[in-house]
């Protein structure tokens, strides 16, 4: 129900079905799953048929801003005369999230062939498995498998006697979630600081080594595969509601729930059921109190917002929230929400790459009052000056960590003021006020 | 109960101690033979030699527990850089040690998904049992530094523990004492 | 050159047309429009961090930074709305939540863009309760203190280093409100050009170890000048208090120096301020050289002067007028100067800027003019001559030559070695206190005026020379150093065409300038 159990019934396993089948992890073992057939079907069609194929599949990307993937992979072009790069955004870093680490862990090759299919498709020779420096057991598997497939041809200079060159590197990071946006990856990959850089250019004109660039997230990457072999019509089918939403998706479900773990189901799974039923709802003699249902950097939902939430791009946005990277941060009525956006507040802070003012200072600042708040020094005033401050962080910036700070401060001042409200009014007197005054 | 992965990375570090630069006299360089011809391989995958940073740093730091000053010297020379420039890059990421650490040095992830989970009582349990006093301190022993780390990735996992390379999942205090004992 | 396509938009109501690629902050600049910003700087690459500079743009979801923002046809651009300025006091805002407010003891003051736009568009208070950040003071080493304190991070420093003087000394350390500026330990500020990275800073973090506490800004008089310490010829702004020359800074200027100056030139302004002066004109008597009305030191030099042949051991510090003014003098004689030497040092990243090899304003000009470049300063001068001492102190000059003349005439600001030899000493203003031109070594003739007023009697050199030329029954008429200039204009064919008003402050090239000077602006970030 969802690894580290059983798939749940109710799950459509796609790209989770060899989760916890150690025998996947190899070149056999992977072949013998039928891996690579895809990548072969690849280097035989022309690279725009592939393009088109993803494109008609309604493929979204899965890291969180749900971009088009095939509409990214048509912004290439080809023959240029420039070397072209693919990236893979595998900096998963996003708290709440942790699919990616299952996705590499457990299926290496069909990243490995994820990456091989999209580099062909785009043109690029080589592809980035940027990988966030704390997996160092996806990192283990990756270099496994990219070793396994040279060794065997698939990839290296004539991949699968195609007479195509598809290069693929892990290249691991250190520690730093803003690696994990795109332009910051690149950054990163170059050699620098992971800064965020202004766009336009967009990576498809000048993206890492200032070559056209296309970035990827794991999970989008591996998707491709069954597309290939599968077909458009096939991987379109599998949405329960809105044609915008196509596919399985998988969730990492954490905090307070029965069954933390990855789950994958089709676009439209109705999140009350998934909440409920899959995950084994909330731990005994407790109640679901909030969801933060796209990782930290998404809105924070009440419960009935959430359970009235079709699990697609279109309907986690209908129900004040979003769909991000799909990871379910679970809160039940034990925990101080406060304490929780206090929490959230301080890993902005903490990860603020220190580029724009408003993040650089407004992180810090936001966490210092909130945690002040948090400790019952709090006044009324102070939740004005962090929705102020909030507003001054959003959309200012170059990136959005700024204003993925700001998301759960003002969704939760406004969605549970009340336990605000509570921890300030318990304190009669607030000396850093009256010294100030 | 959970299938649970087998572990990678070992679990025993290098002698970090023996290459304290105070203790040991002059700085011996970190690339030479197979580390040099280590770096050369890495310098083909990508088209800038500057692309080569991260890794040469983290085998820098896989070669002595640690990234110190001279080591950066060294790798902006390899990599035709500035000293200045790569200090700026190693103190932005977090994994790279600028100093040396304790023998077994143990993350705990205290992210909100862990923070919710109970982390807090995990990280205490770590400080504890390992008689560190308090966080980032190195134990009396020498064995031990207790970090607070930023969202290991493994949520669902409550509450994820590094130490050193090895990625612990869903540990909690009652779990430390073995964790400890296991090390020792 | 191909034809640059022209771009029409509106800028706070006004039309704007400017070349394609132009960003909104340049663009706003040619309406007289600053909009306020802190790490956008014309001689550095874009680096749009410090959301300063955001304004609305009609139609655009989210405000722009202007500093990073290329102009679009038709665009109407909003600088003071509601929505930027309060994007602005935002910044600001924030900019000020760990800054030490310590205005009152820091060197910035008065000069300070933080606390400009503060007064200008800031809150009137701060909402900020908790304690601030502290970081002490360190020093940088060559003439740069760092105060991270007052740090905005705007990150102009570290860029100049990286990208202008292509040595990257200094970098960005840490991340999130930790973040400030480092240096690798025993690795200085000791690059050739590195000071001007105390010019680039916005606040009061970088800050003139040389400058530090000796005055207020407002407390300062500032004059347009140029360097005198090589022939580059940077432009510079003379800054004085009471009359002292207190510090030096670069005047941009696209054809010669873009926005910089090299150390060596901007710390080397001591010997302006000497006190160790001639100030009085003196002529030999009975018991040696003794203080003369100017009346009588001129008519005793044009008695000496007259119907002999001349050799004038001239400074390469003087201006083209009284070069120009010195050959007049010189009748059938000839000229040579003496030009102190020291090691080049090029900005990597600016296309034709360096310090000089040569150490003095206007090499070019005593070339041009005649006199001619030697180490044997007194090499030329033939028995009989009478010697014109203007402007060299003839310190290391083998005095025995001297016995060949058969009068000095000093005209200088200091009294040079073997000055017992001289009938007349008249005492001459030195650059800092004069007007005049020089001509850098791409032969571009450039003004400077006079910062600081000359000692005692001490007259303009060229004002000294008219007088001395004109008792000669030369016909002069010099009110001016425009006079000079306008006569040497039309009595010299490099000079030809060029006047005071034509050359204005950023100078232009002699007629016949070698090819190698730019004719086009020069290239920052040129490789």
């Amino acid at each position: 129900m969802g690894f580290p159990q059983l798939p749940h019934p109710r799950e459509t396993t796609v790209l989770s079905k060899y989760f916890g089948d150690a025998e996947a992890r190899t070149l056999a073992g992977w072949k013998k799953r039928g891996g690579y057939k895809a990548l072969e079907k690849a280097l035989d069609m022309q690279p725009a048929e592939i393009v088109n194929i993803v494109k008609e599949s309604g493929l979204r990307g899965r890291g969180g801003a749900g971009f088009p993937t095939g509409l990214k992979w048509s912004f290439m072009k080809p023959g240029d005369g420039k070397p072209h790069y693919l990236c893979c955004n595998a900096d998963e870093s996003e708290p709440g999230t942790f699919k990616d680490r299952e996705l590499m862990r457990w299926t290496p090759h069909a990243l490995v062939e994820g990456c091989a299919i999209a580099a062909y498709a785009i043109g690029a020779e080589t592809a980035y498995v940027y990988i966030r420096g704390e997996f160092t057991e996806p990192l283990y598997w990756m270099e496994q498998a990219v070793k396994e497939a040279y060794a065997a041809g698939i990839i290296g200079e004539n991949a699968m006697g195609s007479a195509k060159r598809i290069d693929v590197h892990v290249h691991k990071g250190a520690g730093a979630y803003i690696c994990g946006e795109e332009t910051a990856l690149m950054e990163s990959l170059e050699g620098r600081r992971g800064n965020p850089r202004i766009k336009p250019p967009f990576p498809a004109v000048s993206g890492v080594f200032g070559m056209p660039t296309t970035i990827n997230n794991v999970e989008t990457l591996i998707a491709a595969a069954p597309i290939l072999l599968n077909g458009a019509d096939w991987y379109k089918k599998m949405s329960l509601s809105s044609p915008k939403s196509t596919g399985t998706k998988l969730y990492s479900v954490c905090g307070n729930v029965q069954r933390p773990g990855t789950y994958e189901v089709v676009m439209g799974f109705p999140f009350k059921e998934f909440l409920y039923d899959l995950c084994g709802g909330p731990l005994h003699g407790r109640k679901f109190k909030a969801v933060i249902p796209g990782g930290v950097s998404v809105p924070i939902q009440n419960m009935e917002e959430a359970e009235a939430t079709l699990m697609d791009y279109e309907g986690f946005v209908e129900k004040g929230s979003m769909l991000g990277s799909g990871g379910v941060i679970v809160i039940d009525d034990a925990q101080p929400m406060v304490t929780v956006i206090a929490r959230i507040a301080r890993f902005f802070a903490h990860e603020s790459c220190a580029q724009c003012t408003q993040c650089r200072e407004g992180t810090a600042w936001t966490t210092k009052i909130l945690e002040r708040i948090r400790d019952g020094e709090g006044t009324m005033e102070d939740l004005d000056t962090l929705l102020d401050i909030a507003e001054q962080m959003t959309g200012k910036t170059i990136c959005v960590l700024s204003d993925s700070c700001a998301v759960p401060v003002v969704s939760g001042i406004k969605k549970f003021r009340s336990e605000f409200e509570a921890l300030i009014q318990g304190r009669r007197f607030h000396p850093v006020a009256a010294a100030v005054a | 109960m959970t299938p649970s992965p087998e572990l990678v990375g070992g679990l025993e570090s290098p002698d970090y101690a023996s290459h304290d630069k105070a203790a040991h006299g002059p700085y011996a360089s970190v690339f030479t033979g197979d580390v040099k011809r280590e770096l050369d391989e890495l310098l083909t995958r990508y088209p800038t030699k500057m692309a080569a940073l991260l890794p040469a740093l983290w085998i820098v730091q896989r070669e002595r527990g640690w990234v110190s000053e001279e080591a950066m010297v060294e790798v902006a020379d390899l990599l035709e850089l500035t000293p200045a420039y790569v200090k700026g890059v190693v103190t932005f990421y977090t994994m790279y040690h600028q100093h040396p650490v304790a023998k077994y040095f143990i993350q705990v992830c205290t992210t909100s998904p862990c923070g919710i989970c109970g982390a807090e009582d995990v990280v205490k349990a770590f400080v504890r049992h390992t008689n560190t006093g308090e966080l980032g301190l190195t134990s009396p022993d020498g064995k031990y530094t207790v970090i607070e780390v930023e969202c290991l990735g493994a949520c669902g996992f409550a509450t994820p523990v590094m130490i050193n390379e090895k990625f612990i999942e869903s540990v909690t205090p009652d779990k430390v004492p073995e964790l400890l004992a296991e090390l020792a | 050159m191909a034809e640059q396509k022209m771009v029409k938009l509106t800028i706070e109501g006004r039309p704007v047309t400017v070349a394609e690629g132009t960003t909104i902050l340049e663009a706003a600049k040619t309406v007289g429009i600053l909009i306020p910003h802190y790490c956008y700087h014309p001689g550095l690459p874009i680096a749009g961090v410090c959301r300063m500079c955001l304004v609305e743009v009609d139609k655009a979801p989210k405000l722009a930074p202007s500093c990073a923002t290329t102009v679009v046809e038709g665009q109407v651009v909003h600088v003071y709305s509601e929505k930027s300025l309060d994007a602005r006091k935002g910044v600001l805002e924030m900019l000020l939540i760990n800054h030490p407010l310590d205005c009152p003891i820091c060197d910035q003051s008065g000069e300070c863009e933080l606390q400009d736009y503060t007064y200008q568009e800031g809150r009137l208070d701060s909402r900020y309760r908790e304690p601030k950040r502290f970081n002490p003071a360190e020093d940088f080493g060559g003439d740069v203190m760092y105060v991270p304190n007052r740090c905005i991070l705007c990150t102009r420093c570290v860029r100049f280093m990286d990208d202008v003087a292509h040595e990257p000394t200094l970098n960005v350390s840490e991340r999130g409100d930790r973040a400030l500026i480092g240096k690798f330990e025993g690795r200085d500020m000791t690059h050739p050009w590195a000071a001007n990275v105390i010019d680039l800073c916005p606040v009061g973090a970088l800050l003139s170890k040389d400058f530090l506490n000796k005055a207020r800004a407002w407390e300062l008089d500032r004059t347009a000048s140029i360097c005198p310490n090589c022939t580059q010829g940077c432009n510079v702004i003379m800054e004085t208090r009471e009359n002292q020359i207190v510090r030096m800074r670069p005047r941009p200027n696209e054809y010669v120096n873009a926005f910089f100056m090299c150390d060596w030139g901007r710390l080397n302004y001591r010997w302006m301020n000497e006190k160790d002066r001639v100030e009085q004109p003196m002529v030999r008597g009975k018991n040696g050289l003794t203080p003369a009305s100017w009346e009588m030191a001129i008519s005793a030099a044009a008695r000496a002067l007259e119907g002999k042949r001349v050799f004038v051991a001239a400074s390469p510090m003087l201006s083209n007028e009284s070069l120009f003014l010195l050959t007049q003098l010189m009748q059938d004689g000839g000229g040579a100067f003496r030009v102190q030497e020291g090691e080049e040092a090029p900005l990597a990243g600016v296309e034709d800027l360096s310090l000089r090899r040569e150490r003095a304003a206007n090499v070019y000009g005593a070339e041009t003019l005649g006199f001619k470049k030697t180490t044997d300063l007194l090499g030329g001068l033939r028995q009989g001559d009478v010697l014109v001492v203007a402007g060299d102190d003839l310190a290391g000059v083998d005095t025995s030559a001297l016995s060949r003349a058969s009068d000095v005439i000093v005209i200088s600001s200091v009294l040079p070695t073997g000055s017992d030899r001289a009938s007349v000493v008249l005492p001459i203003a030195n650059f800092s206190e004069e007007e005049g031109t020089v001509t850098n070594l791409r032969g571009r003739v450039q003004r400077f005026t006079q910062a600081r007023q000359a000692p005692g009697e001490t007259r303009p050199s060229w004002l000294v020379l008219g007088d001395l030329l004109g008792a000669m029954g030369k016909q002069t008429s010099f009110f001016l150093p425009s006079d000079v200039f306008s006569r040497l204009a039309s009595s010299h064919k490099s000079f030809a065409g060029l006047s005071y008003e034509t050359i204005g402050f950023r100078g232009l090239p002699v007629v016949d300038a070698p090819a190698t000077r730019p004719k086009t602006p020069i290239a920052v970030g040129a490789a």
